[in-house]
């Protein structure tokens, strides 16, 4: 066995008096590709900035080629050879492009080429970086981070949510790392691309290493145990509903509880029509920039369309402000947790927030029942409350249980779930698909957006795909898979074309 | 659930426990450095802190505290309100020009009008304009002040003088040791921290300050809250200058306005934090009652202005820098 | 290349790059030929001495703004300088030029000391500056009790009047000199962009490896710095040392957000600023002209004030929904 590239051992960092890596620790090899892997809470993120040198930890040992590495900063970590780059991009939205490499001592041919290589061409080098879509930012931020050619590359969460043809980019790119002398540490929860990917997995668990395993068929499972810990049975006790569809096609004769009409908004947004049911899941699956922040920007009241109307039991409704959304029944959970919750106040001020928005709610609160009303909702939602002083405190699984726990019994019909399982581990993933399944059958009308395209037939009843701002496609569940919305979500004729029954207009 | 949360665990070491303690009672810190304070003044005046000294602390307080409210509710919501002591000034002022033709009750409800209507403008600029508070509020105190110097050269014939019942309120004690200010004060502070804790209006405030964006996907309409909150701000500040021509007994167009940089240092020392979010009106409270301890202190040590100034300000700097240290813990 | 094209084509970048500031001058240059019509004898030349310490100042504030922060000592900060400046040129004035290199050097220290200050401290900028507000004012007095002292000739002479042709005061010149030599190659250095970079997004310019404290610290030693070119312009502009604040804070906080500089930080120039101040010069002479009485002009000016403010925030507003 060749000596480890990166080698880190017994590490251990506590905030205060929380306790996030216990014993954690990871072996690099010169040249591969390694997973690490961990649920929420599993202190995955913690370890990952040890790694980088952006936090110190309290105990352990970081070896680099062997000798002892004292990085302080991500700066010093990068000239000791290692690299990261993060789902959010570390690309300073008031500088240009060119000015951002200059900041960080990147050699800008090198930076073009790889920047080709994953797929974009002449991008204007001057062009101020907040211009840029997020996702043309992740991609420079790879690009430039590959572009040093550093001995480790740390990718964390790097395909989350980017759209497909970049992801493919990425990956090729990454897999291209593999036997060359520099190594990748590559972090990600989508299990097909780690399985795809990687050559080892390290699994963390409650801050501590649970196992290194290598990735071969099967090894999923292996992992997936390691994440859950003993106790649990992992994802098998919930198999994909595929047999949820009937619903949708009983109540298709009623009036639609939402129904969009050409709606266009901003440069993204074109001409968006579908009907939206009680009782059923809608699925919507596009790549980025396609314009479903348009649309669901629209939907829950944030911005006016361009043009085109909106529908609310057949009645035509128009929305100036979210609170109009919400009166009409609908309400928006985004994917960012950060955008929906007040991070510094209790679980219980962020669940009774709605309530309290009303001009007539603006006097005394009764506290017997607000104590009672968000103590049922945290319940049904099986909420973690331990760390419920502040919201910030809890892990990001739990956090999403609060901004969905807050329209619970609150008369709300009308579901807009953007991507509510980004980040997320498993067993909080599965939790939420449950629920979202349990308010379609108590009557509720769900439009899910997903970038985890699996989730499609899991919950969904139908789908609809929307590609330059247009539905191109409609098709249910049960024919949606992967391949079929992928091909869709591109812009492809999809093969079930012909199925667009009723709704499409 | 426990693979999805981080572990909690209490660690040991007296001084985590001892800052943990401090962290969820933030005014113990700052009674006892009122304590010492007196104490420490005590100690170079033997015999100064009496009654009446209590009396005539308190009354001095008063509308610094309340002109602290103004800023500690502002600051809740990730603003400020720079125009406090202007606005104040105006009442004062605008009171003790009218007085005499319309009587004195009639006069400073006059003088509220013109506070609130500042208020107002100041809630439209910043929650339905969207301007920041610091640039909004600093400009309306540019008009405010020249408009109160408008108004005084208009009105040079009719003097100025503060009705007797504005001094007795503002200067004068109950059986010689209850502010009369206090009557008036402690209902409203009450009213204040009541609201802030338990009232629909109160949690909107913090929610604002804490994530503007969510509470706007909440539903709640931040512009509203903002408006209400800075007109709020103006009639607080107004009514804080009526109390403190009361003190004083005089009011010219400027007689409030050194106590800006105070109202502010006595919302930042009393906990409340200038991002929003954190903090609360008791602090603000004792934050007031320290200030003017302090420049008791000042006053009795017979200290130069220069070194009443230096000091004063890195008092303020050491209050806050404690107590960002006490707060994050870490 | 053709080098006039090259120049043509860099205007053009940065005039739709920073359509703010050109339309700033365009208001200024329709302000003046205004005023010129008003009165033909009114010339830049006052207008340019009498904004002097104020554009420094609005220079300084930018540059501490653009970091991510605010110094509301500010006004304090040349207040200690100009009478640092005053009493020293009293009693040294052979030693002109060593003293006012001295006094640059200690607003540039004074500047330090509050960035320090705010990085260990982890207190809020606009909390430390307040506090330190209050510290330099009084540290102005201990220099002097009462306003006195004295200027140098030189100092006064290389701001009074004009260079050849009336349109080209020599306050101006200083400005821009100075300005322009500090910050067009600091712009383009490692430490101009982690200026902008820590005012941009902190932790990304964490990541990207400035060091954030060092950089916030030396954003306030160069706000320091142009505030002792402030005070050095007021000891020149009156002669004397005055050792209470007058109101730069506010007027270097109004020429930033007139300037179209981002309070948020990581957005804008200095330019902006430097002309906003010009503009609200230029209109206070206006309205003296008129024969409007010195209160009442203030109020115009802060209705202006408002008003500006509250159109721009209103066109970010609409371009942030469009």
């Amino acid at each position: 066995m060749t000596e480890p590239l990166l080698e880190a051992s017994g590490v251990v960092k506590r905030y205060g008096s929380v306790t996030a890596l216990r014993d954690a620790s990871l072996s690099i090899r010169p040249g591969e590709i390694h997973a690490l892997m961990g649920a929420n809470g599993a202190g995955k993120s913690t370890f990952v900035k040890v790694l980088t040198g952006a936090v110190r930890p309290d105990a352990g040992t970081i070896l680099l080629r062997g000798q002892r590495r004292e990085a302080h900063s991500p700066a010093e970590a990068r000239r000791s050879g290692m690299v990261s780059v993060y789902q959010e991009p570390a690309i300073l939205p008031d500088l240009t492009v060119l000015e951002n490499l200059v900041l960080t001592e990147t050699p800008v041919d090198a930076f073009r080429t790889h920047l080709e290589g994953l797929g974009i061409r002449n991008l204007d080098l001057r062009a101020h970086a907040r211009t840029l879509p997020l996702a043309t930012l992740r991609i420079i931020d790879l690009a430039r981070a590959m572009a040093i050619e550093p001995d480790v590359l740390l990718l964390d969460e790097m395909t989350a949510a980017l759209p497909a043809d970049l992801t493919a980019g990425v990956l090729e790119a990454v897999a291209a790392q593999r036997g060359t002398a520099g190594s990748v540490i590559f972090i990600s929860h989508r299990m097909l691309e780690v399985a795809g990917l990687c050559d080892r997995a390290t699994v963390l668990r409650d801050g501590s290493t649970v196992g290194v395993v290598d990735v071969a068929p099967g090894a999923e499972q292996e992992i997936v145990d390691l994440m859950l810990g003993p106790s649990a049975d992992g994802e098998k006790r919930r198999a994909p509903d595929a047999t949820s569809g009937p619903t949708a096609t009983a109540a298709s004769d009623a009036t639609p509880r939402l129904s969009a009409r050409n709606l266009a908004a901003g440069r993204n947004l074109a001409d968006v029509s579908f009907d939206l049911h009680a009782g059923e899941v809608l699925g919507l699956v596009a790549l980025e920039g396609q314009g479903q922040d348009e649309l669901f920007d629209v939907l829950s009241g944030q911005t006016r369309p361009g043009s085109g109307e909106m529908l609310v039991d057949g009645s035509p409704v128009r929305f100036g402000h979210p609170s109009d959304a919400i009166h009409a029944g609908i309400v928006l959970v985004p994917a960012d947790r950060s955008s929906a919750l007040l991070m510094q106040r209790p679980v219980r001020e962020n669940v009774a927030l709605p309530r309290l928005a009303a001009f007539r709610r603006w006097g005394l609160i009764d506290m017997g029942e607000e104590r009672e009303r968000v103590g049922s909702a945290i319940d049904r939602l099986q909420i973690d409350t331990r760390a419920q002083a502040e919201v910030q405190r809890l892990s990001g699984g739990n956090q999403q249980k609060v901004t969905i726990a807050r329209w619970l019994g609150s008369g709300v019909r009308t579901f807009l779930f953007y991507d509510p399982t980004r980040g997320i581990d498993i067993r909080t993933k599965a939790e939420i698909y449950d629920l979202v399944r349990e308010l379609a059958a108590a009557g509720a009308a769900v439009l899910l957006l997903t970038s985890e395209l699996e989730e499609i037939q899991r919950v969904c009843d139908r789908a609809i795909v929307i590609f330059g701002g247009r539905v191109v496609d409609e098709m249910a569940a049960g024919v949606a898979d992967e391949p079929a919305l992928l091909r869709a979500a591109h812009g492809l004729q999809s093969a079930t074309a012909g199925d667009t029954s009723g709704t499409a207009s | 659930m426990t693979g999805s949360a981080t572990a909690v665990e209490p660690r040991g070491g007296p001084l985590v426990v001892a800052r943990v303690w401090l962290r969820d009672r933030p005014l113990v810190p700052l009674l006892l450095l009122l304590a010492g304070l007196v104490a420490l003044l005590e100690v170079v005046q033997p015999g100064i802190v009496s009654v009446n000294w209590v009396a005539s602390t308190m009354r001095f307080a008063i509308p610094l505290a309340i002109l602290a409210a103004c800023q500690t509710m502002t600051m809740l919501t990730g603003g400020i309100d720079l125009s406090v002591a202007v606005v104040a000034s105006m009442s004062a002022y605008v009171m003790a020009t009218t007085q005499s033709d319309i009587g004195w009750l009639a006069a400073s409800l006059v003088a509220l009008v013109p506070a609130g209507v500042v208020g107002l403008v100041n809630g439209i600029g910043v929650g339905l304009f969207r301007v920041h508070p610091l640039i909004m509020t600093i400009s309306m105190s540019l008009v405010v002040s020249g408009a109160v110097n408008v108004y005084a050269r208009s009105n040079i014939t009719g003097g100025t003088r503060v009705p007797s019942e504005i001094t007795d309120l503002g200067g004068q004690s109950l059986l010689g040791f209850l502010p009369n200010s206090l009557i008036v004060f402690i209902p409203l502070a009450a009213l204040i921290l009541v609201a802030l804790r338990r009232s629909g209006y109160g949690r909107l405030l913090y929610a604002v300050g804490d994530n503007e964006v969510a509470s706007r996907l909440a539903g709640v309409r931040v512009g509203r809250v903002l408006v209400v909150l800075y007109l709020i701000s103006g009639l607080l500040a107004g009514f804080a200058g009526l109390i403190y021509a009361g003190v004083i007994g005089s009011a010219t167009g400027r007689l409030v306005d050194p106590f800006l940089l105070p109202s502010v240092a006595a919302a930042v020392i009393g906990g409340t934090s200038i991002f929003g979010g954190r903090g609360g009106y008791a602090g603000s409270i004792v934050g007031a009652l320290i200030l003017t301890v302090l420049v008791t202190f000042l006053n009795v040590m017979q200290a130069p202005e220069a070194v009443r100034q230096i000091l004063f300000g890195a008092i303020i700097l050491a209050v806050a820098a404690t107590y960002t240290r006490i707060t994050e813990g870490s | 290349m053709n080098g006039l094209a090259g120049a043509r084509s860099f205007v053009a970048r940065w005039a739709r790059g920073d359509t703010w500031t050109v339309g700033l001058i365009v208001i200024f240059v329709l302000l003046f030929i205004f005023t010129k019509a008003l009165r033909s004898t009114y010339g830049l030349d006052a207008l340019a001495i009498a904004s002097l310490p104020v554009a420094f100042a609005a220079a300084g504030q930018a540059i501490v703004v653009i970091s991510g922060g605010i110094d509301l000592s500010i006004g304090s900060v040349m207040a200690l300088t100009n009478v640092i400046a005053a009493s020293l040129l009293a009693t040294y004035p052979e030693l002109s030029v060593p003293v006012v290199i001295l006094v640059m050097l200690i607003g540039a220290l004074v500047g330090t000391v509050n960035g320090v200050l705010v990085v260990i401290s982890r207190v809020p900028d606009i909390v430390v500056t307040l506090a330190m507000l209050f510290v330099w004012a009084g540290a102005a007095l201990l220099v002097l009790g009462t306003p006195g002292g004295s200027s140098t000739p030189w100092l006064r002479e290389i701001t009074t009047g004009t260079l050849g042709i009336e349109l080209v005061p020599r306050a101006l010149v200083v400005l821009l000199v100075v300005v322009g030599l500090v910050w067009i190659p600091l712009r383009r250095s490692r430490l101009g962009l982690s200026i902008y970079a820590i005012g941009s997004n902190r932790l990304g310019a964490f990541r990207s490896g400035v060091h954030v404290e060092g950089t916030k610290i030396a954003a306030y030693a160069l706000t320091g710095f142009f505030a002792s070119l402030g005070g050095l312009a007021l000891t020149a502009s009156t002669g004397i040392g005055t050792p209470i604040p007058g109101p730069y804070l506010l007027l270097s906080v109004a020429a930033i957000v007139l300037g179209g500089v981002s309070l948020a930080g990581g957005r804008g120039g200095l330019l902006g600023p430097i002309v906003g101040i010009y503009i609200l010069g230029i209109i206070r002479a206006d309205l003296t002209f008129m024969g409007m009485e010195p209160a009442f002009s203030t109020v115009i000016q802060g209705v202006i004030m408002v008003i500006v403010v509250m159109v721009g925030a209103y066109l970010t507003l609409r371009r942030r929904e469009a």
